[in-house]
């Protein structure tokens, strides 16, 4: 279903910044990708630019989802075609509650799809389905998005999205080294009990302790911004045991 | 040798003040000697158009003000069902109307509550009720200041609320001051004095609105007094036409153990100042200024908040918030002064904005001066724009660029609309913020998506 061919990417405005130097990727419906690199390889920019965002400039290459180019689309317009990109922190919020954000994220999709938007009463029935299905505390939820949460409350919050959302492609960004486990753990409870055969995952970690969890169906080893070798679950393992200088002398990459 | 520049705009006025006098010769001569002495401050003083040396003055140009003509007097009619739409109403609220400067017994809307006499302050002046002859100019007027000045020079009508020792009123008072539609430009002083006796509880509402779309100047002046142990919860809603020149002063003294607490919603006018003042006269007296400006096009807002701490053992808080878009203009100028004898005072001060223009501008300067040494003291300012991250995260949960903004603008807001507590004066301004966004954002170009 997403397709990646030859991407190159750099920092908007700033010149011989290319972070990503042609990324060739292919993810299937139903299938979780797992990709893992060193600091500064470029995961979490591969990430950021899947989803469009806008400080980024993609100067080669293209971006498929099931055979159409999303590469000239807005991120919403991606969020409307089904993609999700969860958070490592996601922004604190004051004075926007979880509930009226997501009724607006939803009806946008609707909008945007020309459906019906969902009623209020049947969204608050799904809304109060998934707080329950996530465990967050209901509380929580009633307060200002993410402002205050502990590390675990705004992870649960973002797999309350992604089940609210129901994404067909999410993106994981879970690049930093010191997610604990109890947040490891939250999504990678996100990720099982929503995948589906209809759904994929891309989910980009720095340590193979979140495959603990999640067991993928490819692994892509990312340096310097190019994927430099692909397999499958084992080869997490052997990255963890071995760590990435393998690849790094292979790049030549000074990381 | 140089030639000192005359007072600016003092002629402006002076016609209308001489048949002014004329026409109140039968005031009270206490009145009459408070009205003089203020005409003569102001036309010692003239507008301030001078910025240059003065803290005051130094982000706000005045001459737009001072090249305007404004006739004085010049009264129309307003409409009940006018009333209910242009600003927040509730029909059990008690209601003080006051229609270009002057009391309306038609559309003012009381229903004698006990303990509250609320109503015409030219009657309350004219029957000697309570102390408005005291109290009347004794917080504001006298001093060295020119709005204030020419304000009393013309103090007449208004309104006047007394609320008796140990009065615990459970509905909101309300005071609008109306400007009726009309051509020309008028000057008005809408004056209001509130004294909350001892033990009493009140909260009061100041509202005003213009239903002319042509330049008005008004100078309103308020004065509240603050009995021992009384709480007062003042809400100030300002939404002038944007033409218009607003300038309001308010002067609260505070006696011991005492709350009072201030919420503003400034939207209005073309150039305006909401001006405010607290004076913690007693241990015990506490107060909480705080309030929300949104700027457009090339308004100009100003907020000019101090309290001095006279006494130990007192808390003062200054809060503000401010959206600024297009080409406009604010000023944020926090004081809090406590005086060498007040020791154990707590003091804060915090004035937080948003940007959403190159063209936009802020001058936010939060000041302590403090003589005592034993004293909790904080104070920031800060100044942004929307946040890039924010955006994002928005955007990828499938929120268009406009409508995330929108989103982070009222989120922005939304802490200070929640002080807003009367259901009715909570709507209204909510309403208004709303409608006030896309007006905001129109005018915005700090963050394109490219």
């Amino acid at each position: 279903m997403l397709e990646i061919k030859n991407l190159h990417a750099s920092v908007l405005d700033i010149d011989d910044s290319e972070i990503l130097t042609g990324i060739d990727m292919k993810v299937n419906k139903g299938e979780v990708h797992a990709i893992m690199g060193p600091n500064g390889s470029g995961k979490s920019t591969l990430a950021n630019v899947l989803m469009g965002r806008f400080d980024y400039l993609v100067s080669e290459g293209d971006i498929t989802l099931d055979g159409e180019s999303i590469i000239e689309l807005r991120p919403d317009q991606r969020a409307h075609l089904g993609m999700f990109l969860a958070f490592q922190y996601p922004a604190e919020i004051p004075g926007v509650r979880p509930w009226q954000f997501l009724k607006t994220a939803l009806d946008s999709k609707a909008e945007s799809r020309g459906e019906d938007k969902m009623s209020v009463r049947n969204f608050s029935k799904l809304f109060d389905e998934k707080v329950e299905a996530v465990g967050i505390n209901p509380n929580l939820v009633k307060r200002s998005l993410n402002e205050g949460f502990s590390g675990g409350e705004k992870k649960r919050n973002e797999m309350l999205q992604l089940e609210v959302l129901q994404p067909s492609l999410a993106i994981l960004d879970e690049t930093d080294s010191g997610l604990d486990v109890d947040a490891l753990r939250i999504v990678a409870e996100g990720v099982n009990s929503m995948r589906s055969p209809a759904r994929s995952f891309i989910v980009v970690t720095h340590y193979q302790r979140l495959l603990n969890y999640i067991t993928p169906d490819v692994v892509h080893i990312l340096v310097a911004g190019k994927i430099v070798k692909t397999g499958g679950p084992e080869l997490a393992l052997e990255v963890e045991k071995d760590g990435y200088n393998e690849y790094l002398s292979a790049t030549g990459a000074n990381v | 040798m140089t030639l000192a520049t005359p007072p600016t705009a003092v002629d402006k006025f002076s016609t209308e003040y001489e048949s002014f006098v004329v026409e109140n010769s039968s005031s009270p001569d206490w009145l009459k000697a408070v009205r003089q002495q203020a005409w003569s401050t102001f036309s010692e003083l003239g507008l301030p158009t001078k910025r240059r040396g003065t803290e005051l003055w130094k982000y706000t140009n005045l001459q737009p003000l001072a090249d305007a003509d404004f006739a004085y007097g010049v009264t129309g009619s307003v409409s009940l069902d006018q009333m209910k739409v242009v600003g927040p109403w509730d029909d059990a609220f008690d209601t003080v109307v006051v229609v270009d400067g002057e009391f309306s017994v038609e559309l003012s809307n009381l229903h004698g509550s006990t303990g509250l006499d609320a109503g015409s302050l030219a009657e309350a002046i004219a029957a000697g009720t309570g102390s408005v002859e005291s109290q009347l100019a004794s917080l504001a007027g006298r001093e060295k200041y020119a709005f204030t000045a020419l304000s009393t020079a013309f103090v007449d009508d208004g309104a006047y609320v007394r609320i008796a020792d140990g009065t615990q009123l459970e509905q909101p008072v309300h005071v609008v001051f109306v400007t009726s539609d009309a051509a020309e430009n008028r000057a008005s002083y809408p004056r209001l004095l509130v004294d909350a006796g001892a033990g009493s509880s009140v909260v009061l509402i100041e509202t005003y609105v213009n239903l002319a779309e042509s330049a008005q100047f008004a100078a309103p002046v308020v004065e509240m007094f603050a009995g021992d142990g009384s709480s007062v919860r003042h809400y100030r809603v300002q939404m002038e036409n944007e033409s218009s020149f607003h300038f309001g002063t308010t002067r609260v003294a505070q006696m011991g153990n005492t709350d009072f607490t201030s919420t503003s919603f400034a939207v209005g006018a073309s150039i305006a100042r909401n001006d405010i003042h607290t004076l913690l006269d007693a241990p015990g007296a506490n107060c909480t200024l705080h309030g929300l400006y949104m700027t457009n096009g090339e308004q100009q807002q100003d907020q000019e908040i101090s309290t001095t701490h006279a006494k130990p053992g007192c808390s003062s808080g200054q809060f503000y918030k401010g959206i600024l878009s297009g080409k406009s203009h604010a000023v944020f100028s926090g004081k809090v002064v406590v005086e060498r004898d007040a020791q154990k005072s707590d003091a804060t001060q915090k004035d937080l904005n948003l940007l959403l223009s190159r063209g936009a501008e802020i001058d936010a300067k939060p000041s302590l001066e403090i003589y005592a040494d034993d004293v909790t003291a904080a104070h920031g300012a800060t100044a942004g724009h929307v946040d890039r991250d924010t955006l994002f995260y928005l955007q990828s949960r499938g929120v268009d660029e406009e409508a995330a903004k929108a989103i982070l603008i009222r989120g922005f807001a939304e802490e200070m609309l929640n002080e807003f507590k009367p259901p009715a004066l909570h709507e209204f301004v909510e309403k208004i913020t709303d409608e006030r966004i896309p007006i905001l954002l129109a005018e915005s170009d700090t963050i394109g998506t490219a």
